[in-house]
């Protein structure tokens, strides 16, 4: 190859690797592994360590494949918002086509893959999840209505469910009940983010509720959805999930969230801009440590089930 | 004695075939141990009533 190729050639985007791995956003898919691995191991069924390992794995990768027809998608909307501006197809670095190859390409591999290591149900679960990610939420919800992120925060909640339907090959109250929780928490936490991101979202036009209804609204929306996630993620604690363990979790990190958000629907904008937003952006952090403990309690309560402990 | 000096467009095409390559390689490590624990487990055998029958 001449310098001029060379030359010539810089000028189109060439992507690294890791700007394919990008693709998959790869933090999204943290959340996956972990609630996927806490249903499958939380499930009475035992699995084969290596199997268990695929499982986990193909289901990260059918969630990295729903992230890149995301990105596919919304190449747009991602050009113009500050949060999402170094994506690699609005940073030039992978092309919109690109996207959508590995996009489908993926989505393939791992619901047969997941088919061929452990079962239908758990294939057919992951399939809908990323029809329903890439489809119902991206394709359609996220620019029609305010209520995007309340209906497509099922994507984000069918992993447990897989996660179960790997070991036991079916679905369950347990499995729905993890669901639940995932469902529920998804619009206060991102409420809580459209609050200090507005401007991102109101530039690229989608209909965030704090565009539509205003912010008073999107406060009082986040204090009466934690209080309904709170009666569920408390009441949760008295069913098969459940166990002392996870109660006391439950307990003290939905008292911790309600005050939280109480915090967000007490106070107006102007003491929001004042102070950078940073009740807010607590609440936000908070959130994600409240998932992670909660699906982290399930996980301890089922460790110690073999020993007698766990449970009720 | 190096003839050209290495671009940095060659480095990102070094790095992505290598992370294809390592890919593909733990896609037979997972696809030959996926067999191993099928195989071992009995997973792969025809049911009792089918091996009676013959």
């Amino acid at each position: 190859m001449s310098d001029a190729t060379i030359n010539s050639t810089r000028q189109q985007p060439e992507a690294g690797f890791g700007d394919y791995v990008a693709l998959l956003k790869p933090r999204v898919m943290s959340l996956v592994v972990f609630t996927a691995a806490v249903g499958l191991l939380a499930a009475p069924v035992p699995v084969h360590p290596f199997i268990a390992f695929c499982a986990i794995l193909f289901i990260a990768i059918g969630g990295g494949a729903s992230g890149a027809l995301n990105m596919w998608w919304d190449a747009d909307i991602d050009a113009r918002m500050k949060r999402t501006a170094r994506r690699p197809v609005p940073a030039g670095k992978v092309t919109a086509d690109e996207a959508l190859a590995v996009g489908v390409a993926l989505s393939g591999f791992s619901v047969t893959m997941l088919w061929l290591a452990t079962n239908w149900v758990a294939a057919a679960i992951l399939a809908f999840t990323i029809f329903f990610y890439a489809v119902i939420y991206t394709m359609w919800l996220k620019r029609w209505t305010p209520q995007n992120i309340v209906i497509g925060g099922a994507a984000g909640a069918f992993p447990p469910m897989i996660g179960w339907a790997v070991a036991t090959g079916g679905v369950s109250v347990e499995s729905v009940l993890m669901f639940a929780l995932i469902f529920m928490w998804t619009p206060p936490h991102f409420w809580a983010l459209a609050l200090f991101m507005n401007s991102d979202y109101e530039n690229a036009g989608v209909p965030m509720l704090t565009v539509t209804h205003g912010r008073r609204t999107t406060r009082n929306h986040i204090f009466v959805y934690t209080l309904l996630l709170a009666v569920l993620a408390v009441g949760a604690g008295f069913t098969a999930i459940g166990g002392p363990i996870y109660l006391a979790v439950a307990v003290v990190l939905n008292a911790m969230f309600v005050l939280g958000a109480w915090g967000i629907w007490r106070r107006d904008e102007e003491a929001a801009a004042a102070d950078k937003y940073i009740v807010e952006k607590k609440f936000f952090k908070m959130s994600l440590l409240y998932l992670f403990a909660h699906f982290g309690a399930i996980l301890a309560e089922a460790a110690l089930r073999p020993w007698g402990l766990g449970g009720w | 004695m190096s003839f050209r000096e290495e671009h940095e467009l060659h480095g990102r095409r070094k790095g992505r075939n290598i992370g294809l390559g390592l890919t593909l390689a733990a896609f037979i490590v997972i696809i030959f141990g996926l067999t191993v624990v099928k195989v071992t487990r009995g997973d792969f055998e025809p049911p009792r009533g089918q091996v009676e029958g013959n």
